[in-house]
Parts: structure tokens; sequence; C-alpha cells
């Protein structure tokens, strides 16, 4: 049977397909799907993780005990699971170990555009990257065996395109997989340094073998067409160089690490003008240039950002685009935005107000940096808003810390949050951090966390209590408001950020996409009221509009939250009748 | 036909995806290798949104690029203004004319262009512009907006409209379907 699939979900039919058994994740864009298709599958044990060192672990686990394991993140989350991945390249496996490392080159939804495959060398553990939805279930089955071939885990690495494109897809019948049996062995999974000095002359023996054996397997493969030029590549980049040249040769590599060189000089010398075209960093172009082998590669092309058959075109090509109708216009820019109803609009819009420094995570509520709140000062990576307050504090002092807050969203403070705020206690710290409680993992597009009270599969759970566990790790002043209650947020905060002692606010509120959340439906303008005072734009809802002459309300945007009636001085927002949600 | 290049942009919330799954599986139906590449993430409403579908006996690259779409199905007029160096020679605009402002608009920084679909009209020879919200909200869900612009597209196409229905039967949960073939049907209905 043939199915359209999105490269994600493709990956999931390979897991089903290899008779995976263990699959854990924490959610993170373009990975997401992965988990989220493989949670469908009745025969599969599937988590959401608090975060992806976790979630590896969790894998690593499965594997030893002799199940297929598969776990997935996105590239910023191989940092976070790069210390249990160096160590398990030492023990290796025993079911196999698959980890889908998902790449957002163009940055569409990341803080950095990092190149995955360097991870694969320094761990020493192979890499596959596919090049639609087709060879992401294949190559993911292929990856399991090869993780049980040469007893390591197996990387997968895939880009937002080919992540999030749909392709066909034939189906297969799910193999018989059983369990392996666990033979309790210290010597190969306790990794003391006694024992892990014998294990890394296992690994750098298994990278030999399968330096040799890339060399014939089915995953590199060479087309040949004309020879005047030959084209290395993989993934995604093979798709944009075949568009661009048409009918020359190319050897598309299904495995990145390590790299065939046999049948690298075999081709190369094949060829007469030799190129490399591949996403972001010059991996494979490295590799080659060191073989000897004069290559050309990002001498021309980008390190920065997607390619695009076109960029081939213009860069090696030297082929102009200049088809399309043209319009001399400026066209506004149209940036993400909070969504009409977003509860986090009423916490920023009370940061802005009281001018705080604002240490800022990684979320929808990243969004508040951008206008019109702007009130996000820094955002790094997932956790840092709290440990970085705290540095701010201890940078500039006392005073300056009564100035700055940390926000943070429920599902990131599961991830990595917790830590920065045991940090705060511990180091005598001042800092005020705002947990923005939505009640969802919201930019991922709503996957439940641990204080969510569901699991992947909807099940019902324990449920993280936020107040309980700021108290635990020695936080007394602990404060619940509502977002929408501006008034009471703006009392709170000044509070908090007063006190001498460092404190939690949680902002608690439901993100205003989840399906249990229903307001009164459209609001309207009573131009008899409305003084123009335009104070309402000032929290960025993008269902209140300016029409020149006066403001309206789009009622195909606005559900009815209530926020901008409450700025409103003149009692100018009321109900508009009928609900078209 | 041997290959059609569709793009949909619009703006996020607007049931773009929706759309192009939809436009996939005809494709899938129509015995061609097809590629929907969707773009999303960073926050789920507000943001400029753009799907690429791709037909062809064999599809390559997963993005069309500049003058390059047979077809562009705008679901906001301001996105249908920022595409339109994608449209090939001769292919179709159609434009849906809800406007939805971007906040740099509503900050009044920036202006919301006029005369959206004039300037298009000079530069595409085939415009098709309609406003498919009232006739969403007449088939009983807004919602239903990117489901009546596909009844336009269908019809445009010229591909069988029982094969536009079964996908929609194959994409569409149970529960909504009476509402979108209704939206499919209103769309498919206008003169084009």
């Amino acid at each position: 049977m043939k199915k359209l699939m999105l490269g994600n979900e493709a990956v999931a039919r390979g897991a089903y397909e290899a008779g995976v058994t263990v699959a854990a994740a924490y959610p993170g864009t373009p990975s997401t799907e992965i988990t989220e298709n493989i949670a469908k599958y009745d025969e599969i044990y599937a988590e959401w993780s608090p975060n992806e060192k976790v979630s590896l672990e969790v894998a690593i686990g499965a594997s030893v005990a002799g199940a297929r394991a598969i776990c997935s993140m996105k590239h910023v989350g191989l940092n976070v699971a790069a210390d249990p991945l160096f160590t398990a390249s030492y023990t290796g496996v025993n079911g196999g170990l698959v980890i889908m490392v998902a790449d957002d080159p163009g940055m569409h939804s990341s803080q950095n555009e990092q190149d995955s495959r360097f991870y694969a060398r320094s761990s020493k553990v192979p890499m596959l990257e596919p090049s639609d939805s087709q060879e992401c279930k294949d190559f993911v089955k292929e990856a399991f065996q090869i993780s049980e071939k040469y007893d390591c885990p197996v990387i997968v690495r895939l880009s937002t395109r080919i992540a999030h494109s749909q392709s066909i897809v034939e189906l297969s019948e799910k193999v018989d997989y059983k369990l392996k049996d666990y033979v309790k062995n210290p010597a190969k999974y306790v990794m003391m340094p006694a024992m892990a000095r014998k294990r890394h002359v296992e690994v750098e023996k298994r990278m030999k073998l399968l330096r040799e054996d890339s060399n014939t397997s089915f995953l590199n493969k060479i087309e040949w067409g004309s020879k005047d030029v030959g084209i290395i590549t993989s993934g995604v980049a093979y798709q944009y160089a075949r568009e661009a040249f048409g009918n020359v040769s190319y050897l598309k590599l299904g495995m990145v690490y390590p790299l065939p060189e046999k049948l690298i000089s075999e081709f190369a010398k094949e060829v007469k003008t030799l190129y490399v075209i591949e996403e972001l960093e010059p991996f494979i172009e490295d590799h080659i240039l060191k073989m000897g082998i004069k290559v050309i590669g990002k001498e021309r092309l980008p390190v920065i950002g997607e390619l695009s058959a076109q960029i081939i075109k213009e860069k090696i090509l030297d082929i102009k685009n200049d088809q399309g109708a043209k319009i001399e216009e400026n066209v506004p820019v149209r940036p993400p935005v909070m969504c009409p109803g977003c509860p986090h609009r009423g916490m920023y819009y009370i940061l802005k107000k009281q001018k705080l420094t604002v240490s800022g995570d990684i979320g929808c509520y990243t969004l508040g940096a951008l206008p019109p709140t702007e009130t996000m000062d820094m955002c790094v990576c997932m956790g840092s808003s709290v440990s970085g307050a705290h540095g701010f504090e201890k940078a500039r002092g006392k005073e300056f810390g009564k100035k700055t807050v940390a926000v943070i969203g429920d599902s990131t403070f599961m991830h990595s949050g917790i830590t920065g705020l045991i940090d705060i206690v511990y180091n005598k710290g001042n800092s005020t951090v705002i947990i923005l409680d939505n009640s969802i993992t919201g930019m991922t597009g709503h996957q439940h966390n641990p204080t969510t009270g569901f699991t992947i599969k909807n099940e019902p759970t324990r449920q993280v209590d936020l107040v309980k566990l700021a108290n635990a790790v020695g936080i007394d002043r602990v404060r619940v408001v509502d977002p929408f209650n501006i008034k009471e947020v703006d009392k709170v905060v000044k509070e908090e950020t007063s006190a001498d002692e460092p404190s939690v606010i949680i902002a608690q509120r439901p993100c205003a996409l989840l399906k249990g959340v229903k307001y009164d439906g459209p609001k309207k303008i009573n131009m008899e009221k409305c003084k123009k005072c335009k104070l309402c734009f000032t929290i960025g809802c993008p269902a209140l509009v300016n029409v020149g002459d006066h403001i309206e309300i789009n009622d195909a945007l606005c559900i009815g939250c209530e926020l901008c009636t409450k700025l409103c001085n003149f009692g100018a927002i009321e109900k508009a009748g009928e609900n078209n949600g | 036909m041997d290959k059609l290049n569709i793009m949909i942009v619009g703006v996020g919330g607007q049931g773009t995806l929706l759309a192009s799954r939809i436009l996939g599986n005809v494709a899938m139906k129509l015995s061609f290798d097809v590629k929907v590449s969707e773009v999303h993430g960073m926050a789920q409403r507000g943001g400029s949104v753009v799907t690429y579908v791709k037909f062809a006996k064999k599809v390559y690259s997963p993005i069309i690029e500049k003058g390059e779409a047979d077809i562009i199905l705008a679901f906001e007029k301001l996105e249908a203004l920022r595409y339109v160096e994608y449209l090939k020679n001769g292919g179709s605009y159609i434009v849906n004319t809800q406007r939805i402002d971007p906040i740099p608009v509503i900050l009044g920084k920036e202006k919301y262009p006029d005369s959206i679909v004039e300037k298009i009209n000079g530069v595409v020879n085939k415009t098709i512009a309609v406003d498919a919200l009232p006739m969403a909200r007449e088939c009983g869900n807004i919602k239903a907006v990117n489901v009546v612009l596909l009844g336009l597209l269908a019809k445009a196409t010229g591909i069988d409209k029982e094969i536009w229905l079964e996908s929609i039967r194959e994409t569409v949960p149970p529960k909504l379907q009476e509402i979108n073939f209704k939206a499919f049907e209103a769309g498919y209905a206008l003169a084009v």
C-alpha cells in the first residue's frame, strides 16, 4: 500500500516496521511529529520525557534491556542529550538503538543553525541521512540493522525540508522482532575508567569496520549520467542538485558518517569536475579535501541558511532567475505573533509597564521580544532564563536583580528550568522567576508534559504540582496569578521583585488554542464610546485593526478573551452578538 | 497535464496545511509522484505561511522557486502580493480578499497596501479574486475558508471533482465532513 507521508511520519512507520517497542522524546520543531506518530501504534511504548537527555537515557536503558528503541530530537536537543550519547557510543547496544535528529537550516523555528553531522564524528557513531519520506522509513529500518550488527547507536539525521515534507511511501509489514535476552555485563555497560578504556578500543575497531563496509552499503549509491560533472551530495541537497544539474553523475551518500572513501575516490576518478553539494558546513567537502581530491563546494555555496535548486544554479551554473512578475510595492513583513487570546499577553503587558529586565526562554512567549511588548533582553537555550537571571544579579548586584525577572513556560521549566531554580536557592540568589503556565507545550503544537496530567497517549497521570515543587527546592514565596487579571499581576510582580528573597510567580491560564478553552466570542468596538486613544493596541493583539480613522475588531480572529476590554478606560469594547467560532 | 506546481500562501491559523494535505492526496490519486512541503513552527498563529505542492512523473526538490508556480492559491490578499514573483508567466492567481493586518501595520509602523487585487491584475493575466469568508460563514463555520478556496482551485485545475471529494473524505475528520463538502461545493460553483 502506498501513502503520502510526512518525513517524520515515515520515520515513525519505519520504527514500527522495525519492531521498535520503546520510544522517547522531548518535542522540538521540526522533529516533534516523529514521536507523535509513534504514539499512535499500540505496540510501542512512547513517552514525552522532561528533556532530551532523559529521553536518550530511557532509550539506552531499553536497548540494553534487549528492546529496539528510538529517541528523537531537534538539533539543539542533541546538545542536551550529548552527555549520554558519547558514552552510549562506548557501551554499544543490545537491542538496536536509533537516535533521530532533525536539523533546521534556515532557522524556521530555532535559535541556531548547528550541523549535527559533527556529533556523529565526535561521538564516533554512524549517521544516515535520508532524502525523502520513503528513505526516512527505509533508512530507519536499516539503522536498526546497523546498530545491532556493529553494536553501536546509530543517528539518523533529517533537516526541516525532509522532516516536514510529504512524499509517497510504500508500506511494508512489521518484522517479527523479539526482545533480546538481557545478560548482566558490567564490563560493557558500566562505564568507569578501567572498563571504558577497553570499550574505546572496541569503538575504534567498529568504526574501522564501518569505514570499510560503507563502501559497499546500498545506502551510498552512484547514479551515472554525463561524466563531465560529478556531484557528491546527501539528504535534501541531493534533491536540489538533481533539479539544478539534471543528467550528470551523482554519488548520493545515505551514510554521511563514516564516509565511503574508496567509493568517493572511484567516483572522483571517473568525472571531469567534482562538486560537493551540502547544506550548512563543509562536512563532506573537508573530508574529501583531506583525502587529496580536488573538489568545489563552499567556495561557491553558502554556509548560511537553506540551499535550493536556484541557489545552486546561480552560484555554480551562473544561471540567474529573473522569472516571475514583479510589483514595486513595499509589502509589510508578517512576523509570527502571540495568538488572539494568548495568556502570555497579559503578563508581558505588565513586564513592559514596569520596565523590567527580562531573561527569557524558548517557547511561544519568546515572541514577547518583538513589538509591541519588546519585553525580553536575552534568550539563549531551554532553561537558560532562570540561571541567566541569577547571572544578571550576581554581576550587577541585588538592586539590579530586583528589576530583573526570568520568564519560562511550564514545559521548559520541567525541561531544564528547575535546576536553575535550585541554583538560585542554593547560591543565595534573589531572582523572581515567572512560570508562564499555559497547561501545555504550546510552541511545538500542544504536547503534554509533566505538569499537564496526561501522557503522550492521553492517559491520565500524576501531575507535577509547581507550587509544591518550588517550595520543595527552597522557595518560600510562591504566588499563583491569572495573567488576564492585569491589576493583580501588576501588584504581585511589584511585590515579588522587591522582596529580599527569591520568589516564583506562576501565571496560570490555558493556551487559547486548547480544545476546552472557550471564550464568549468576538467583541466589537462601540464607536460612540471609543476615544481613539489606542491604549488597546499596546497589547499587540492581531484582532485589533487600525482602519485609519477608527479602530475595528477583526471578528474572524477575535475569540473574546476580553484582555482589551480590561485595558479600555471608556468601556468601548462590547460583545459583538452571535458567535462565529 | 504532465506536471503541476501549486503554492498555497496565507497566515498561520487559516488552514493552509490541511488544504495542502487534501491537494497532495488528489495528486497521489492521479498517480503522480508528489511532494508537499510546509514550513511551520515558531508559534501557531499569525505568521506568514507557505506550502508547496508539486506533482510530476518524478519530483526532486520539494520547493517551488520564483517563476515556477502554475497556480498560487492565496488565503489572504497581502500574502498574495508577497508571493507574486513565484507565479510563472501565464499562471493563475486565486486570491481570497480577506484582510488580516500584520503587527507592524497594527502598530502603525507600516501601511497595508491599497488595491492589491488591481495590482496583481496588472501583472497577472488570470486572477480570480473572491471573498471566501462570508461563504464559509454561510456553510456553517468560518474555518472552512480553506475548503471553499480548494473548491475554486479544483475548478481551475480541471481535475475531476469526485477525486477531490474522495480526498476530503479521507483527510477531514468525519464530524466536519458535512461542512467541508458544502464549502467545497460553494467554491466549485463559482464561475471562474
